[in-house]
């Protein structure tokens, strides 16, 4: 599927995509939105960047290996509702910190907290799922991740 | 509206369990989506449909505003459909797998497994 | 509320949280297979270790209580671990452990290279999360998880025979899954909540009844199919003897058990307001799941399909142990659900390395090689485990068997008890075509090789080491079958004090609401709430 249009197109819109995920990501913070949607919002565009061109293009965009941007964001997330335990607090409890706030003039200063990073791992962790399945889908003849010594996928055609 | 609703809900679960009995696996993945999205109605239907706002605290409220809608319900609905794209997601993959090694998606058409080895 | 710190606190959740951890460091090191399996290993261990834990502090205190996040009980998510769920935590683990170890050996290259440690965590994650939750729309949650990471490793790096079977187990669990999660929807509507603890207490008050037995037939249904109770159960033998053997034993000693659990915890725990009418169906269901199971398994070839019916079967007779409703009857599941997993997952296990010394698993062609004569010590391997399936003194099987008989005697319902029994003779019957089948016959040289790739080769070490530690834990529960029973006795009592349970979770005020049967309506009560139902016993 090689569209001189889509190819064009992509090319802008990929950026667009993955900032408005960003957005999306730091406004969920109070308001709708959040990892998940955002981890989709990516991985929507990156979709589209592999339907425009092709899945090896679009692996080689992303650079990390999926298996481990999976691994990466379901780590975030569980070392985020683990580590109120290192201060006392229950498993999953939110922890907030805040970076130069000034309770003299009652500014909040940047707000961070465990949620923060839980929903960081979810994104990574959406991201890597659902471009997981999607290359997946657009590589008939089998995962070509398997490692180089391997014969591929069982008797695929 | 309650009544529509549950009408819809259980319209759907219908579309989807004919679609379930059909030889090609594409369709059975249809069947599939369609039921559920029908457990989906169905919890919203079950918890009551009401004209409410969004569940969201005001600032400088601590509590929901009386008018604003249940969460929970919401909270369900939103994990199940996270679940479900990513199950059915998981079934588009396996009828693809099927396509490419049996070339067909006819289910009745498959190599019969059974005892293949000890009838033969 | 700060929940006290400490370790205390966390030990209901470490059963889910070590093999999610180690899922998650084994995909980051996905380039080293060693790392992976070493990894998977040491998540099944620190989970049976902290099973382990978990068991002796249910056994010597009350029932232990985790609320996630701090949120109070009704309205966060609770963990609760009481004596039935954290030795099913111990049998996960047991099972998780030696799935592990006989993975190493016999599951090719190929396939661990596609994720398969990180996905067996899962499934175990996933395992331990529904046995210990004390949220019903969380049990839906973990079903999910582990049913993913089944059906992924079910069609994992399969042929077209994989992939079918796959598809057979996709499409009937995802119909059981809507059902469950319609029924929870409905729960929520007629009750305001979706925990546990609450559910009961308001089911007990006696909130909304005709919409709650509606609701526990949905949720019956639902896990029966989970549990490929009776006339739900075609998905299974269609499925669990086509992946790898590691795969198959641990599906058939753990997953069917999670729907058996479930049912076991709604209707002792929730749904026992119409319990003449639920458990009705449920007696009616396990008889006939006892009788088609084995019925089946007669009409088979196949080692593993043989196998796989009698799961069903066996399925049964925890069923029935549950409709019949009293406290040896509970026990007598229990004990069944301890004996069955061990000696299931075995069995699977064993019927690997039959398949790997003859090349075959089907039951025609066994003449080729006498098993018996080339291994003997596999073959009695084998023997411990099928007796002991089949009801022999002095195994495992025997006990369990006896406890439920004994119960459906008191409860003078014949029928079942007269099923039951017929139902043992003819798993006998079954082990012993398996035998002289596959281990017994001797060499017959006109029988040639089907299959001629598929040469027979010697099995691991890993692998009979495997088998002979579960047919030791067989031998062992068969030897101590009276403190496992009393064990059982203990737990089926605490099962059958929804108040116990009650009050660890929500505290004791709620059972006094309970009592003067006021104040049950069924919405969130958010403003006091929080304030009211602070403070468990933990």
């Amino acid at each position: 599927m090689k569209n001189v249009l889509l190819q064009t197109a992509t090319r802008y819109l990929l950026p667009l995509l993955l900032l408005f995920s960003v957005v999306i990501f730091l406004q969920g913070h109070n308001k709708p939105g959040g990892g998940f949607i955002a981890g989709l919002i990516a991985a929507a565009a990156f979709s589209l960047h592999a339907l425009a061109f092709d899945a090896a293009s679009t692996r080689r965009l992303l650079r990390v290996d999926l298996r481990s941007l999976i691994g990466i964001g379901l780590t975030l997330a569980i070392a985020s509702a683990a580590l109120p335990l290192a201060f006392g607090r229950t498993f999953f409890s939110g922890l907030w910190t805040s970076i130069g706030g000034d309770p003299a003039t009652g500014d909040p200063g940047l707000k961070i907290g465990t949620p923060l990073f839980f929903d960081l791992g979810v994104y990574l962790l959406v991201v890597g799922i659902a471009m997981l399945l999607v290359l997946t889908l657009l590589e008939p003849a089998g995962p070509t991740y398997e490692g180089p010594a391997d014969e591929s996928e069982g008797d695929a055609a | 509206m309650n009544a529509l609703f549950a009408i819809v809900a259980g319209v759907l679960f219908a579309c989807g369990t004919y679609l379930l009995m059909r030889r090609s696996i594409m369709r059975l993945v249809m069947g599939l989506v369609l039921i559920g999205h029908s457990a989906n109605i169905a919890i919203f239907t079950a918890t009551g449909l009401k004209r409410t706002g969004p569940a969201i605290v005001p600032i400088g409220e601590e509590t929901l505003p009386a008018t604003a809608a249940d969460p929970l319900p919401q909270a369900l609905v939103l994990t199940a459909i996270v679940i479900s794209f990513g199950v059915i997601a998981f079934a588009v993959v396996l009828v693809s797998r099927v396509w490419a090694t049996a070339g067909t998606d006819d289910s009745n058409r498959f190599r019969e497994d059974d005892d293949m080895e000890a009838v033969s | 509320m700060d929940g006290p710190p400490g370790n205390a606190n966390l030990l209901p959740v470490l059963p889910v949280l070590i093999p999610l951890i180690a899922a998650a460091l084994s995909l980051l090191a996905w380039r080293s297979l060693a790392i992976q399996r070493g990894l998977g290993l040491a998540g099944a261990v620190g989970l049976l270790a902290s099973a382990v834990t978990l068991l002796v502090e249910v056994e010597r205190g009350p029932i232990l209580v985790l609320q996630v996040g701090a949120w109070p009980a009704p309205f966060g998510i609770s963990f609760v671990v009481d004596r039935f769920g954290a030795v099913m935590t111990v049998l996960a683990g047991v099972v998780g452990v030696a799935t592990f170890v006989f993975s190493m050996g016999s599951v090719d290259a190929r396939r661990q290279r596609l994720l398969y440690h990180p996905l067996l965590c899962v499934l175990l994650a996933g395992v331990c999360g529904a046995f210990l939750t004390g949220d019903l729309f969380n049990l839906y949650v973990w079903f999910e998880v582990l049913l993913m990471s089944s059906f992924a490793l079910l069609a994992l790096g399969g042929g077209v025979l994989q992939v079918e079977g796959a598809i057979k187990y996709v499409t009937l669990n995802l119909l059981s899954s809507a059902l469950f999660l319609i029924a929870t929807g409905l729960v929520y509507g007629a009750l305001g909540t979706l925990n546990m603890a609450d559910i009961a207490l308001k089911v007990r008050a006696g909130d909304s009844p005709e919409a709650v037995v509606a609701v526990s037939v949905l949720l019956m249904t639902a896990f029966g199919i989970k549990a490929a109770a009776f006339p739900l159960f075609f998905w299974l033998p269609a499925s669990y003897h086509t992946p790898p053997f590691a795969v198959s034993a641990i599906f058939a000693g753990l997953l069917t058990k999670v729907g058996v659990y479930a049912l076991v915890r709604s209707f002792t725990l929730m749904f026992v307001a119409e319990s003449e009418f639920t458990h009705a169906i449920l007696l009616v269901a396990a008889g006939l799941t006892m009788a088609v199971g084995v019925l089946g398994a007669a009409s088979q070839r196949e080692f593993r399909k043989v196998l796989s019916f009698h799961i069903v079967s066996q399925i049964g007779y925890m069923i029935m142990g549950l409709a019949l409703f009293t406290p040896l009857a509970i026990a007598g599941t229990i004990f069944y659900v301890i004996h069955h997993i061990v000696v299931k997952a075995n069995l699977f296990f064993i019927a690997g390395i039959a398949d790997r010394l003859r090349g075959t698993s089907s039951l025609v062609h066994a003449g080729r090689t006498s098993l018996y004569a080339k291994a003997p010590f596999v073959s009695a391997l084998f023997v411990v485990a099928a007796f002991s399936l089949a009801g022999m003194p002095p195994l495992s099987g025997f006990f369990a068997k006896f406890v439920l008989l004994k119960a459906g005697v008191e409860a003078k319902s014949w029928t079942i008890v007269a099923t039951a029994a017929a139902v043992g003779l003819l798993t006998l019957f079954s082990m012993t075509k398996i035998w002289a089948e596959a281990f017994w016959k001797a060499p017959d040289p006109a029988d040639a090789p089907i299959d001629r790739t598929r040469s027979p080769k010697p099995p691991a070490r890993g692998m009979i080491g495997t088998c002979t530690a579960l047919a030791a834990i067989t031998v062992l529960i068969g030897i101590f079958a009276g403190p496992v029973f009393e064990f059982s006795q203990r737990a089926a009592e605490q099962l059958l004090d929804g108040e116990q349970y009650i009050r660890a979770v929500l505290g004791e005020q709620a059972l006094a609401r309970l009592e003067t049967g006021g104040e049950t309506s069924g919405s969130l009560r958010i403003a006091d709430g929080t304030t009211a139902e602070i403070g468990g016993p933990r």
